[in-house]
């Protein structure tokens, strides 16, 4: 469908952006790279007063690789995380996701801020950040805060953003070397919406036992979220096929989705087990 | 709006409503109908253009944001009636039947062999995943990427 109509502005500083979207008290949306909020309005699930483009804003699309973290800007579009060969070597499994992410032409728009504030529960990039305990730098009308990313996401398609706020950067930090890692989604045709997906990682200590282990789900629950129990049964342990069976098992049981037209419940549950044993596989490879 | 682009090589101002896509605005007000419009919420394909080197959903894009930009569409990737070596590669190989999502088909392998002309099968497939075909069921298609590889790798290395 044709989308509705609405007012356009293209402001070139971020306070000018924030300016606009207060002034609206709460009718107008920003957009990024528009891959997501234009399906959403062509569908009439939103249909904002205006829209405020954040590409003339100045700063908001680069990779910086500093120190302990890598700053990653909400203008920052999928294509440039898939071709950078820098943040794949302080975060691996983020270029490596990518190939996940919607389809070749929908990756060379869609951009990282939007993804986050659209918060799609089967989206990789938010549970990606959730995994990895990112942090979200924002800047609206009251001044700029930086949001934990497992604080961001509310419920489906729903954060803790204020109306005039926009997402600046998501802060991911750097990894150490040697992390081990997976990343496993399951769509039933390549680009559509994951019906479950697991990214996992852990390190390694001197006995050889895991450590910081991190399993992060989507798809199969309102929100990306880590998996604490899964996480502590892995914690300590020796790397095996065995644990993994296991750790599956208990990722299953930590997960309540919602059936819906593309997979049952029990269905995604059994999917989340099946995923993380693979993911950790993978790791452990 | 006052909007500025280059089309083809050609440059244009038009002045399209705010909502207007990329993919109407170049079909109504540039009167460039080889894009075709087929779902208009950036599953089908078809309506991909080149917008500065890179193949995008053109209804997923609006007119406004594309001022400044350099657009290839399909009119685009031929020399005037004269057609590319992908698009004989089509021809072919029978790449096409019906011929809707031909110019988004075209457009895309256009962006991604000119970036990368020796991508293999696997990453032809992988991309043309966002691309939907009713008609061919796909593996005609693949065969003349395939076969068009040589003729992008050929103008690769003559600059």
């Amino acid at each position: 469908m044709k989308l509705p109509t609405f007012d356009y502005h293209a402001p070139t500083s971020l306070a000018e952006a924030v300016a606009l979207l207060a002034a609206s008290e709460g009718s107008a949306r920003p957009i990024a790279g528009g891959q997501s909020l234009m399906p959403v309005m062509a569908f009439r699930l939103a249909q904002p007063s205006a829209l405020v483009d954040l590409r003339h804003v100045p700063g908001l699309d680069s990779i910086e690789v500093l120190a302990k973290e890598v700053k990653i800007g909400a203008m920052v579009r999928w294509r440039m995380i898939e071709e950078s060969r820098e943040l794949a070597r302080v975060v691996p499994v983020l270029a490596a996701a990518m190939e996940h992410v919607a389809h070749y032409q929908i990756r060379n728009r869609g951009t990282v801020g939007g993804s986050l504030a659209h918060a799609d529960p089967a989206a990789e990039f938010p549970a990606l950040a959730v995994a990895c305990d990112a942090v979200i730098d924002v800047v609206g009308s009251k001044g700029a805060r930086a949001i934990k990313a497992a604080d961001l996401f509310t419920g489906a398609l729903e954060t803790c953003l204020a109306d005039d706020e926009i997402i600046t950067a998501v802060r991911v930090p750097v990894w150490p070397k040697r992390r081990r890692w997976g990343f496993q989604e399951f769509a039933r045709r390549r680009g559509d919406f994951a019906i479950a997906g697991i990214v996992a990682f852990y390190d390694l200590d001197q006995q050889g036992l895991i450590t910081q282990a991190h399993i992060g789900v989507f798809g199969a629950t309102d929100i990306p979220r880590r998996l604490p129990n899964a996480e502590a049964a892995l914690n300590g342990q020796e790397p095996s096929e065995a644990l993994f069976e296991t750790v599956g098992d208990v990722a299953s049981g930590e997960v309540n989705p919602q059936s819906d037209i593309h997979a049952s419940r029990d269905y995604r549950r059994s999917l989340v087990g099946t995923l993380t044993k693979r993911a950790l596989a993978q790791a452990a490879k | 709006m006052t909007v500025s682009f280059d089309v083809n090589g050609r440059k244009v101002t038009v002045d399209p409503a705010a909502r207007t896509t990329l993919a109407d605005c170049l079909r109504h007000d540039v009167g460039m109908t080889g894009t075709h419009v087929g779902c208009e919420h950036g599953v089908c394909g078809a309506c991909t253009v080149i917008v500065n080197g890179e193949a995008v959903r053109s209804c997923l894009m609006l007119a406004v944001q594309a001022d400044g930009a350099k657009i290839t569409t399909i009119e685009g990737i031929g020399a005037g009636e004269e057609l590319s070596p992908l698009q004989l590669a089509f021809k072919k190989h029978h790449g096409l039947q019906c011929g809707f999502c031909t110019p988004g088909m075209l457009t895309t392998l256009h962006a991604l062999l000119s970036q990368e002309p020796d991508a293999d099968e696997e990453r032809i497939r992988d991309v043309l995943s966002g691309n939907i075909c009713r008609c061919t069921g796909y593996i005609p298609i693949i065969e003349a990427a395939m076969e068009a590889r040589e003729a992008y790798r050929a103008k690769a290395g003559e600059s």
